[in-house]
């Protein structure tokens, strides 16, 4: 029950000053880079890139421990995965074959398998901390309206607003109820068979369900009576204005996306392949 | 887009919340390693059916994309987007079972499930490993078995979590002015 | 005279899925600048009243409207929820569903963003409405941070930044302690008084709300007005009593006394009633009535040592709390929001762990005990009920509990059936759950625990929400249990609660006790009631008013008084 959700962390940093919405399309466009791209060199100048710039924000590995132990487990068992069920998948991509050793059958280790998976480990790297910082530092606030900024309809940008708001409600809402029901036996471990146990978590998700559509009511009534939806767009108190910083930050990240798959694509493969 | 009422609105945030909540803290150990019961996804398909489609696919994709980016702070889009994806097409069955009008009976619950059966055997099966060989070149082999574990797992989950609670539901809508002490 | 701002006129509302309209012939007119209280029964139509006023109805409830409401002289039914809400502001009874911003400056801002006011203006205004509503420090921090007072504060300056006519509060008290009760109705009056809106307040707890002044106030009973009244007026007629709604003590003191009461008293305030010849008939009473209660020592069956508890590795919200609950005691447990009353009876449960400290159950050490061996014995009620409720039928979510325990189906059968019988909900047994009212399933999740035969029952505001007629009906029930044998530990904000149903208490601040002794004590004790944000009782006041020379004496010979009289039934009421 102790997990911990990843939330804002306040600092006084330059990237904590940059608008959510300079963060938003920077994030986007990272995200479609290090996608796109196979090229290692590209991969390994948007890792210094993201560590750099995780560096600036001031967030301190402490900050996030529990979410790299969370991550890092996961490329370790998805690249044992990846061997498991394709150890040849490095050749097939770069067409040669360096054997290092043999384990048994078509079990060997090639450097082009290791290579294949160390590109899709960097992928996943250059990825996190921009994810990772995005969420750490822009103020939840911040967030809809960004996305209304970025061209989503504010009505649905809103509701983002309002799951971040309500998660710690419905999370106390749903200890409470687990408490309660967990007195009167209703056991969600491993101790009993699987369908019971399927039907004793219904015992907990239907009162939280039941609250909830009740708060869904309350809600909506509060909503409506302060007048929201009346107008087709509307303003947003948290909005940051925009400064030469965001501009120049969005600038150098277009910049950064358009060369990197220039050079990605320009020999008509997204792999860079150092075997040839 | 404009038409959609504030309460649709008011789900999709709720929901989304309880998503992250049910993702986070009410995934079942099935005693396969790797697979657990995802309670949130009986929730999707509820909600889906209750608030039709566009709440549904928006449930499925902010509530996915928040349960990512607060455990794991990244957001796997190939899976979040086979979120968006199943609460928008088991939304689309709302106007057929009506649940409101607390009526559910055996036509509804099999329409319901054949379709939650295709949709998410489609998202799970097809998508999601496409997606994830598209964009991180995984070996196709693993990506697909994930897929149908994930998927079998799930389509066991809504089918009987999911139908509990849809059951459940209708009958807190039912009429009950027919009411005597006994 | 003034304008009239609303105006009712031969209205009746029907919802669209009732038979039967749920407001009847209402005739009501509510003038610009007056303060007006709408009080009644659960179930009278007044919140409806309120949902009429504010547009709800007929844009978000459907019904059928016969006859007019004019808001500022225009026809509602032809306006839009928009426009109205430009003349009507609505604080909800609960603060966390109105707060819908993510920080209090986010949160007043809310009906400025909708209009498409700029960045500029809006935090110019914010600022101005956080004054007005003494939230300034705070516009900065975030809802987690702010206590239910505070949240309230902020509901209220959402609906100040319209600018609007009429402020609607709906059930404003319903979620405060007492204390925080009383500055919110201080805070609408001051409010009022610097703005000259139109206030209209809706709430039950009519001791409270007469805090402050009120113009009128209107008596909603089974769907019609049926009085329409200055205070004094109100008071000194039988209405009240008639329409279940709680007098104020003093009011019952004063009729328990023999005193006839007359508008000409001035009831309404106690600092401004005149007492003349009723003075020496308080004094009579005083002296005529005996405290009949008997005090049998017990042996203690939850006892609390060191007890120490902090949800942070580094931060402690319970400290070395001691204390001792003996055998068929009813005990409450007060004091304000957030001061570890309901962590202390999760502790109790079970459901966290203490940091330090031991828990013992007649006499045995039950610290190491899990929450399910712990429940053999100690049953937790929670506050809402919609948080315990999972089935669909009243005997399948009473005999939950027992199916998992593995009870053989006979046996369920017949402790399902006995505790039904004795919740009063037998004749129900087949019904579903969502037909019940909110009083009907508090009563079974009462059930839902009694059935796993707990010796100690510990119950989470047990009355919030009701009015006084299932107050009285929940309590007279728990009254029963109790004396069957049940220990009971109320977590309360209800201070007539604690001092007519249970004979001890113990105040905690900040996870500290600060007073454990009788309830007739702890609120007349001026530093405790202090700061555990507690109201002393009018009572207390009352007497020192009639120059009664031990007034603890007075409240608590009042209260064993009141209970003979409830015993008997309210004929006896003015017999001594």
């Amino acid at each position: 029950m102790a997990a911990e959700m990843l939330s804002y962390i306040e600092r006084k940093s330059p990237i904590h000053d940059l608008s959510g919405v300079t963060k938003l399309i920077i994030f986007l466009m990272w995200s479609t880079a290090a996608m796109l791209t196979y090229d290692t060199r590209v991969l390994l100048f948007l890792l210094v890139m993201s560590i750099t710039v995780f560096i600036i924000s001031k967030i301190s590995i402490r900050d996030i421990a529990f979410v790299l132990i969370f991550i890092l487990s996961f490329l370790l068992l998805n690249n044992i995965a990846i061997y498991i069920f394709s150890p040849q998948e490095g050749v097939k991509i770069y067409g040669t074959s360096h054997v290092l050793f043999e384990i048994a059958g078509r079990y060997n280790v090639t450097l082009e398998q290791l290579f294949y998976q160390l590109n899709i480990t960097l992928k996943y790297f250059v990825v996190i901390p921009a994810a990772l910082l995005f969420i750490v530092t822009t103020h939840p606030s911040e967030f809809a309206a960004s996305l209304n900024r970025i061209g989503i309809n504010y009505k649905i940008a809103f509701s983002v607003s309002l799951a971040l708001r309500y998660i710690p409600d419905i999370q106390r809402d749903f200890r409470t109820i687990a408490q309660s029901q967990q007195a009167r036996g209703i056991d969600l471990s491993g101790n009993e068979k699987l369908l019971k146990r399927a039907k004793n978590a219904t015992s907990i998700i239907m009162p939280l369900i039941l609250s909830s559509l009740d708060r869904i009511e309350v809600i909506s009534n509060a909503l409506e009576l302060r007048g929201f939806g009346k107008n087709k767009k509307r303003t947003w108190y948290s909005a940051k204005q925009l400064k030469r910083a965001d501009y120049i930050t969005v600038l150098m990240g277009g910049i950064i996306l358009i060369v990197s798959l220039v050079i990605t694509f320009h020999d008509g493969s997204r792999f860079y392949n150092p075997f040839n | 887009m404009g038409k959609i009422s504030i309460k649709t609105i008011v789900a999709i945030g709720i929901g989304a919340a309880v998503f992250v909540i049910l993702a986070r803290f009410v995934a079942l150990p099935t005693g396969i390693p790797n697979t657990t019961i995802q309670t949130a996804y009986a929730f999707l398909a509820l909600m889906a059916v209750v608030f039709g489609p566009i709440a549904g696919g928006l449930i499925g994709f902010i509530g996915h994309t928040l349960t990512d980016a607060t455990a794991y702070g990244s957001v796997w889009w190939s899976w979040v987007f086979v979120s968006l994806f199943i609460g928008f097409f088991i939304g689309l069955v709302a106007n057929k079972i009506n649940i409101d009008s607390g009526i559910l009976g055996a036509k509804q619950i099999i329409t319901f499930n054949i379709i939650q059966a295709i949709v998410q055997a489609i998202g799970w099966g097809l998508l999601a490993p496409a997606l994830d060989v598209l964009i991180y070149a995984e070996p196709a082999n693993k990506v697909f078995v994930q897929g149908a574990v994930a998927g079998i797992s799930n389509i066991i989950t809504v089918g009987v979590i999911g139908t509990i609670l849809l059951i459940a539901y209708a009958k807190t809508r039912s009429q009950s002015n027919s009411l005597s002490k006994e | 005279m003034k304008k009239p701002i609303i105006e009712f006129s031969n209205f009746t509302f029907k919802y669209r899925s009732q038979t039967e309209p749920t407001l009847v012939d209402i005739n009501l007119k509510i003038y610009e600048g007056e303060k007006v209280l709408i009080v009644g029964p659960s179930g009278s139509g007044k919140s409806t009243l309120a949902h009429c006023i504010n547009g709800l109805v007929p844009f978000s409830y459907k019904g059928d409207i016969h006859g007019s409401l004019l808001i500022k002289d225009k026809e509602s039914k032809d306006m839009d929820i928009f426009s109205i809400s430009k003349l009507v502001g609505t604080v909800l009874q609960d603060p966390d569903g109105q707060f819908i911003g993510l920080s209090v400056g986010e949160d007043i801002a809310f009906a400025l963003e909708n209009d498409e006011v700029s960045q500029e203006h809006m935090t110019r205004q914010v600022v101005d409405v956080s004054k007005l509503v003494g939230m300034e420090e705070n516009i900065e921090s975030s809802i987690h941070q702010l206590s239910g007072g505070q949240k309230q504060r902020v509901s209220l300056g959402g609906v100040m930044v319209d600018q609007v006519d009429i402020l609607l509060f709906d059930e404003p008290l319903a979620n405060l302690d007492p204390a925080t009760g009383k500055l919110a109705i201080s805070l609408i009056d001051r409010v009022q008084k610097e703005t000259d809106t139109t206030v209209i307040i809706i709430e039950h707890r009519l001791e409270d709300v007469l805090h402050s002044d009120v113009d009128r106030i209107i008596v909603v009973d089974d769907g019609r007005i049926v009085s329409d009244s200055t205070p004094d007026e109100l008071l000194s007629s039988t209405v009240l009593e008639s329409s279940d709604i709680r007098e104020p003590l003093y009011i019952k003191a004063l009729k328990y006394a023999g005193c006839a009461i007359t508008a000409e008293m001035n009831p309404s305030h106690l600092n401004t009633l005149k007492l003349d010849d009723c003075k020496n008939k308080l004094i009579q009473w005083f002296e005529a009535t005996t405290q009949n209660e008997i005090n049998e020592k017990a042996s203690p069956i939850l006892v609390l040592e060191d007890v120490t508890f902090g949800y942070e590795q580094s931060k402690n919200n319970i400290h070395n709390i001691s204390f001792s609950v003996n055998k068929g005691e009813m005990v409450s447990i007060v004091g304000k929001n957030g001061a570890g009353k309901s962590t202390l009876s999760k502790l109790i449960c079970g459901f966290e762990k203490v940091k330090s400290g031991r828990i013992l159950f007649n006499g045995e050490d039950i610290t190491k005990d899990t929450i399910h061996e712990r429940s053999q014995r100690i049953g937790m009620v929670m506050q809402n009920p919609n948080q315990m409720i999972s089935k669909h039928m009243i005997v399948d979510e009473v005999a939950l509990g027992l199916v998992m325990r593995g009870v053989p189906e006979n046996e369920i059968k017949e402790r399902v059936e006995k505790t039904l019988k004795v919740c009063g909900l037998y004749p129900f047994r087949n019904w579903p759950i969502s037909a019940l009212s909110f009083g009907q399933k508090k009563r079974v999740t009462i059930a839902s625990i009694l059935v796993l035969n707990p010796e100690v029952l510990i119950l989470d505001e047990p009355t919030a929400g009701q009015d006084f007629r299932h107050y009285t009906e929940i309590m007279e029930f728990l009254v029963e249990l109790n004396h069957n044998g049940v220990t009971i530990i109320m977590i309360t904000h209800d201070m007539h609660l604690m001092l007519e149903y249970t004979p001890h208490a113990i105040a905690i601040t900040d996870g500290r006790i600060i007073a454990d002794s009788s309830a007739v004590d702890v609120i007349t004790n001026d530093t405790v009631i202090e700061k555990a944000n507690l109201k002393k009782t009018s009572l207390f006041d009352l007497a020192v008013k009639a120059g009664i020379g031990n007034p603890k004496e007075f409240v608590t010979r009042f209260i064993s008084f009141d209970k003979e009289v409830r015993k008997n039934g309210s004929g006896n009421a003015f017999i001594y």
